[in-house]
């Protein structure tokens, strides 16, 4: 018993056991060197820890930023950061190092930046991986307007919320004959009812006052009707949020129009991606969005733009996307304070205009822009 | 001088092959289409136009007074021109079917390829200017197979079919079109990082037909990023094609850019006959009886039915009057930010017949 207990801090502290690979050993003595030590970890003042994936290309400098501010406004969390950069596994497959996944699922919670899933055979999808490890069912995207950054469209604020595990990406498909194809898209119950009573219960968390459900069940009747279904009759155990039916083709037209007529939309998974790229396009592309996956064993946060190899490390990236993953982060631990003075600080620097980076068409440096926000809270 | 020399040039044409005559099929559709469909019949008449329609009233949300399929589908095969309101799509159908009226309609006759190009108009204003796109769907397979079925209760599978001939012919069309029309660049939409052998099959077989277009540029995009990438900067797209589903997103959300369901036309086509037919298609029923919807789309179904069938003068002078009453703003639809209503738009119309 106490030799377990023993062998269990010592795998906190990062020494690995003598029998584990060596890469393995060499990605927690990396992530070590980020965090704090672990004789200062104090759950019972109330610290949390959070695994932090800082990601690729500009991740590291944008984790970094988050890291700084979040310090300065002294967030009563403690990061841990792991390396995801895949190991071979016992099948010969290249993937996740357990220890990122033993910290994932320790912590419950995680910030993640972006990955460049590496091309070529034998690599498992990391954000797949994840995805899995988590059972992450809705993806949450909030789209809003930025005062201070003018794009075609005025006053969007809307909410996707999309189901992240069946529907058209369910991966299964086959070639009947030659050159007929036959994609499955899986519609179940079970998920449609899961993510239709997380978007109900998102808008009413959030102060939002209508779900829209989008969907195309005149055309697939059967499939998207169950999903339909599903969010009709959990639309009823909430009577205080507004409900309403809308297909897909005319959010579409209707979006580009005048953003103002949706609020929180909750929908299919390809539905769910389509939108929340264009929702994201009408405020200023992925840069200013945050994204946030929950899922059964925990949340994962993260920003949902490339990992951008050409400016990366160059201090010229814009950290608001993962910056704002990580106060919607706050929010879902509910340490809402601290959410609201960060992304105040943020909106405030954005809006002077003074310290913008180069994609909202400032000359700032990544920096200069940090700074600025910790400067303001 | 100039019109009464119009004018009577056309008496006389009239006059002189008053046996030419072209016969239309028409069907209305529901929502707002018989008020349209109204208008132009309307304008047609104050032309001159020498088309006659053999009308049907079409509908899946109204069977007592509906056609029946086969004699609208006979009609059409017989006339090889038919101009169609949109027809209303309920979520359920009373016999339990999976197809709709519309792919029925489509699968019927193969109208395999929809042709919607979208323009900023003069004098409408909008967000984005200069918007010139033509968007080229698939129609016949893919999402809108109606293949479904419950496998065990509360899990239902949904097959979309991708097929290489499909594809080959829709990707034909495209380049096709954009050569006949001095296109620059298609741009073949897909997700084929998910959905690996369904809409790989389809980018495939874009990239094959491709090669046998040297002139024209073949670009390949996901389409979510496409949906990001029109509405922040839209005149990046010449063509595109598109699968089913993707194309009718993509229809919706380029509409939406230049004004709306209400101005932008479309068309689809089988090897020997062709359907023109707004470009978004929204039925618009809460408008219905209330004389506020906006027959420019119908209307440019019309000009672009005349261009088809080989009367270039009557389609630009109707277009030329479309042109004028939206430039000068002063009769404007509702959805454009006016108080005029479709009767109002409709003899502004005529008044600018010349």
């Amino acid at each position: 018993m106490a030799a377990r207990f023993i062998q269990k801090i010592l795998k906190q502290l990062g020494f690995q056991a003598a029998t584990e690979s060596t890469s393995l050993a060499g990605a927690t003595l990396k992530a070590k060197v980020n965090t704090t030590p672990a004789a200062t970890r104090g759950y019972a003042s109330g610290v949390r820890k959070v695994t932090l994936i800082p990601g690729d290309g500009i991740g590291p400098e944008i984790s970094a930023a988050v890291q700084k501010i979040f310090t300065a406004a002294n967030v009563p969390i403690e990061w841990e950061a792991v390396d995801v950069t895949p190991v071979r596994g016992p099948d010969g497959k290249f993937g996740i190092p357990q220890a990122a996944i033993d910290s994932v699922n320790t912590n419950k919670i995680g910030l993640k930046g972006p990955l460049m899933t590496p091309v070529g055979k034998g690599h498992r999808s990391l954000n797949l991986a994840l995805r899995k490890e988590f059972n992450l069912y809705a993806n949450v995207r909030p789209c809003r307007s930025l005062e201070g950054y003018k794009t075609l469209y005025d006053d969007v604020d809307v909410v996707t919320i999309r189901e992240n595990t069946e529907g058209e990406y369910s991966g299964i498909e086959h070639e009947i004959v030659d050159g007929v194809v036959q994609s499955i898209k899986l519609i179940t119950e079970e998920a449609s009812m899961r993510v239709a009573d997380y978007a109900f219960q998102y808008a009413k968390n959030n102060n939002r006052k209508k779900v829209t459900v989008v969907h195309k069940a005149n055309i697939m009747r059967m499939s998207d009707g169950l999903f339909l279904r599903c969010v009709r009759d959990t639309a009823k155990k909430y009577p205080e949020i507004q409900f309403e039916e809308r297909y897909l083709d005319t959010v579409c037209l209707n979006m580009v129009q005048n953003p103002g007529k949706y609020d929180v939309l909750v929908m299919p998974n390809l539905y769910g991606d389509i939108l929340s790229d264009m929702c994201a396009g009408l405020v200023g592309g992925l840069g200013l969005t945050p994204s946030g996956n929950m899922g059964l064993n925990g949340a994962l946060f993260e920003s949902v733009h490339g990992t951008a190899p050409d400016i990366a490390g160059k201090d010229l990236a814009n950290p608001t996307a993962l910056l704002l993953s990580a106060v919607m982060m706050l929010r879902h631990m509910e340490l809402n304070s601290h959410a609201d003075k960060i992304e105040r600080a943020a909106f405030e620097t954005i809006k002077e205009g003074k310290y913008l980076t180069g994609d909202l068409g400032g000359k700032a440096k990544c920096s200069e822009f940090t700074n600025e926000i910790c400067a303001k809270l | 001088m100039s019109i009464l020399a119009k004018t009577l040039g056309r008496t006389f044409f009239q006059e002189t092959y008053s046996a030419n005559r072209t016969t239309c099929t028409l069907v209305p559709g529901d929502g707002v289409g018989p008020e349209l469909v109204y208008s132009l019949q309307e304008v047609f008449k104050a032309a001159n136009v020498p088309v006659d329609f053999e009308a049907f009233f079409l509908s899946e949300i109204n069977p007592v007074l509906s056609a029946k399929l086969e004699d609208v589908v006979a009609s059409i095969r017989k006339n090889k021109v038919c101009i169609k309101g949109i027809l209303a799509t309920p979520d359920y159908s009373n016999e339990g079917e999976l197809q709709t009226l519309n792919m029925k309609l489509r699968t019927e006759l193969d109208l395999y390829a929809n042709v919607v190009h979208v323009r900023s108009l003069p004098g409408v204003k909008t967000r984005h200017d200069n918007i010139d796109t033509v968007i080229i769907r698939e129609q016949t397979e893919g999402e809108y197979s109606a293949l479904e079925h419950e496998s065990v209760p509360g899990i239902v599978e949904c097959l979309k079919i991708v097929t290489a001939k499909k594809s080959m012919r829709i990707a034909k069309f495209a380049f096709d079109y954009a050569t006949k029309n001095n296109r620059k660049k298609v741009t073949a939409v897909h997700k084929a990082n998910i959905m690996k052998l369904g809409d790989g099959l389809f980018l495939k077989s874009c990239e094959k037909v491709s090669k046998l277009y040297p002139r024209i540029e073949l670009d390949k995009m996901i389409v979510d990023n496409t949906t990001m990438q029109m509405v922040s900067n839209p005149n990046q797209f010449d063509v595109m094609v598109t699968p089913n589903l993707y194309g009718a997103i993509v229809d919706n959300l380029a509409s939406g850019l230049v004004g709306g369901a209400g101005v932008v036309a479309g068309a689809s086509y089988s090897a020997d006959a062709v359907v023109f037919e707004p470009g978004a298609r929204h039925i618009f029923a809460q408008a219905v009886g209330k004389n506020v919807a906006n027959p420019t789309a119908m209307l440019m179904c019309g000009t672009k039915m005349l261009r088809h069938i080989n009367l270039p003068t009557y389609s630009e002078v109707i277009q030329n009057a479309i042109n004028q009453v939206l430039k000068d703003g002063k009769i404007r639809t509702k959805d454009l930010g006016g108080q005029s209503t479709t009767q109002d738009f409709t003899r502004a119309i005529i008044a600018n017949l010349h």
